[in-house]
């Protein structure tokens, strides 16, 4: 099957163009879009384990040959966050079924789910720069109709910060894509990264290089451009909001550790450094958001900001250790992120308030619910044996071998305030004198936590488990390294 | 104060269809010359916009009783449809089929599978900006 690799592109806008078609019948949607989920959740897992056995996909649209045809690559990296990024929206579908509200179920909220899910996916998957900007547009109109939906006040005001903001940034985005086209000639990924090399002008290649960056950058909500996603974040319903927090901001990311490590590598000595010091830079800010606010959606929100630092410090390093730490901890945050917040969700609907302040003493009522948030909490932290562990544990190795120890003496300091942060919810919210809370009926009360307890189970997998994964970080880690892996897969006839 | 509008009302029942034969015109110069399904839809929705303004919505939507929702996704399953035919055929996505045809009163003409694929980009485009148009006219 030459296709397969657009398999999990293609299915959710199937069943996203066949859920628009009956907007109003409740139990239909619902079916129809976890049907649709799993059925991508399937062609994910076929298709990492073709990954796995027979190396790097691709497959040129059109039957065109290469450099020409827009290219779909799918790689182990590639795949790695496909499917992280498919489980992520199956388990907050089945989390958005009891808490969206029916309203917001009927006015096309799962198409646009769907349509989000094909534009990460894509997104992922594309190995053309000027597509990813269609694919990154896709997710972006999809989280435009998500984060206004419903319509709530908060929600029409932060919608439109967000909306500029992304306005900007893709017609950034495109000004760079065509000053990329205009030195080189091509946009096709691989094909960049044959001719890149071979031009002198280096200088010229640098601006464009640090240009993604700050397009990317606002994606991803890298220090100084994180500005806008508290706000942003803050105001849609919690079931949205964890597939923001898990998804959008690691396109970005993505992007990033994608083009830097592929073709812009002509100059490391100038963009990897600054990555670098962005990167710390990130951390620090995102830690100071974390540790200064007593709203628990604010909190897990600037902890988004933290792991992007910590990811983007793994990459700018450029070796083994970095590289796949990295890759490990981006798999990682995608599923601890979702975990988080709909546990957070759980936890103000039970409060009825997102206001640490006015929490406490939970752990009596609702002592299965505790632990496990504490487990997510250490799980975020990285506290040995949970997943955030190995990650962080090869990203601060990177550090050390290459350049930049400061930073991971940074890393390893911060991780006690992220720590703390965490723990901090779990402190206010479980222990202390009780405070009344909002009864919920048991059943509505399972079907929120089952979902979130499943996922956060799967992180201890990944984490005690981090042996059985490690074959597959380090292959992926190994296409990132060696760019001739890819450009072969790509360019091979 | 209720404007006269006959002038217009008047032209526009002329215009509209002027419009329409115009982008069934574009629509099938497309792919080998400029012109295709996107134009076309826009054209399309245009002399909808027409009518919208020499009369009014309640009336345009006696006239086409069409839901541009449903619509619009009927033309992006169409469009996925063809390009997926592709993976039946075991040739990468969007591969597309063409040959020459000896047609009656035609002649020798080319047939396309874009052409389907044009169908759908047609249909989205006019869902699509219908559905945008609605939504901000019946604003007030």
């Amino acid at each position: 099957m030459s296709n397969l690799a657009l398999f999990p592109v293609v299915i959710p806008l199937i069943f996203a163009a066949i859920l628009m078609l009956f907007p109003k019948k409740l139990h239909m949607q619902r079916a129809v879009a976890i049907g649709g989920v799993a059925a991508t959740l399937a062609s994910a897992l076929v298709l990492f384990s073709k990954v796995s056995n027979d190396g790097v996909q691709a497959v040129t649209l059109g039957s065109w040959p290469a450099p020409f045809g827009i290219s779909m690559v799918s790689d182990m990296f590639s795949v790695l966050l496909v499917l992280s990024s498919t489980i992520v929206t199956l388990f907050v579908l089945f989390y958005s079924i009891p808490t969206i509200g029916v309203k917001r179920e009927q006015s096309f909220y799962y198409p646009a789910v769907l349509f989000l899910m094909t534009g990460v996916n894509g997104a992922f998957t594309t190995g053309d720069i000027f597509n990813l900007f269609v694919f990154i547009e896709v997710l972006l109109m999809a989280s435009y109709a998500l984060i206004v939906h419903g319509g709530e006040k908060p929600q029409l005001r932060e919608s439109i910060k967000y909306l500029l903001v992304n306005i900007i940034s893709s017609a950034l985005f495109v000004s760079a894509v065509a000053y990329l086209y205009s030195v080189t000639g091509t946009l096709n990924m691989a094909d960049l990264a044959v001719k890149i090399p071979q031009i002198e002008a280096v200088g010229i290649l640098t601006v464009i290089a640090v240009l993604f960056l700050v397009v990317f950058g606002f994606k991803a909500a890298i220090f100084p451009l994180y500005f806008w996603l508290p706000g942003s974040y803050f105001a849609p319903p919690m079931a949205i909001l964890a597939l923001f927090g898990a998804l959008l901001t690691k396109v970005g990311v993505y992007a990033i550790m994608r083009t830097y490590t592929l073709f812009f590598t002509m100059n490391t000595g100038f963009t990897h450094e600054l990555l670098a010091i962005i990167a710390i830079l990130t951390i620090l800010a995102g830690c100071v958001g974390a540790l200064a606010y007593f709203d628990v959606k604010k909190i897990i929100i600037y902890n988004i900001i933290i792991a992007v630092g910590v990811i983007l410090f793994g990459i700018s390093q450029m070796n083994a250790a970095g590289v796949e730490g990295s890759i490990f901890y981006l798999v990682h945050d995608m599923l601890i992120k979702a975990a988080l917040f709909l546990l957070v969700g759980i936890l103000t609907v039970i409060f009825g308030t997102s206001d640490l302040r006015k929490m406490g003493g939970l752990i009596k009522s609702y002592p299965l619910f505790g632990w496990t948030f504490l487990v997510a909490a250490f799980g975020l932290a990285g506290i040995p044996p949970l997943s955030g562990f190995p990650g962080k544990l090869l990203i601060v190795q990177g550090g050390f071998e290459g350049t930049h120890f400061w930073g991971s003496l940074v890393i390893l300091a911060t991780s006690l305030l992220v720590l703390l942060s965490v723990v901090r919810i779990f402190i206010y919210a479980f222990w202390g004198e009780p405070v009344k809370i909002v009864t919920i009926d048991r059943k509505h009360y399972l079907s929120m936590f089952v979902p979130t307890a499943i996922l956060v189970a799967l992180t201890v997998f990944l984490g005690a488990g981090a042996e059985l994964f490690m074959p597959f970080v380090s292959d992926a880690g190994e296409v990132l390294l060696n760019p001739s892996l890819y450009i072969d897969a790509v360019l091979k006839e | 104060m209720r404007t006269n509008d006959v002038m217009l009302q008047t032209a526009t029942k002329v215009v509209t269809f002027i419009i329409l034969m115009f982008a069934v015109h574009i629509f099938f110069a497309g792919h080998y010359t400029p012109g295709g399904g996107f134009v076309g839809g826009l054209l399309t929705a245009s002399a909808i916009v027409l009518l919208m303004l020499a009369f009014d919505i309640p009336t345009v939507k006696k006239i086409i009783p069409i839901n541009y929702v449903v619509l619009s996704a009927v033309g992006l399953l169409i469009a996925i449809a063809t390009a997926s035919a592709s993976i039946v055929f075991d040739v990468p996505f969007f591969t597309h089929a063409y040959d020459y045809f000896d047609l009656p009163l035609f002649g020798e003409t080319s047939l396309h599978s874009a052409l389907l694929f044009d169908i759908g980009v047609y249909l989205v485009v006019v869902g699509v900006t219908m559905t945008i148009i609605q939504t901000i006219g019946e604003d007030e």
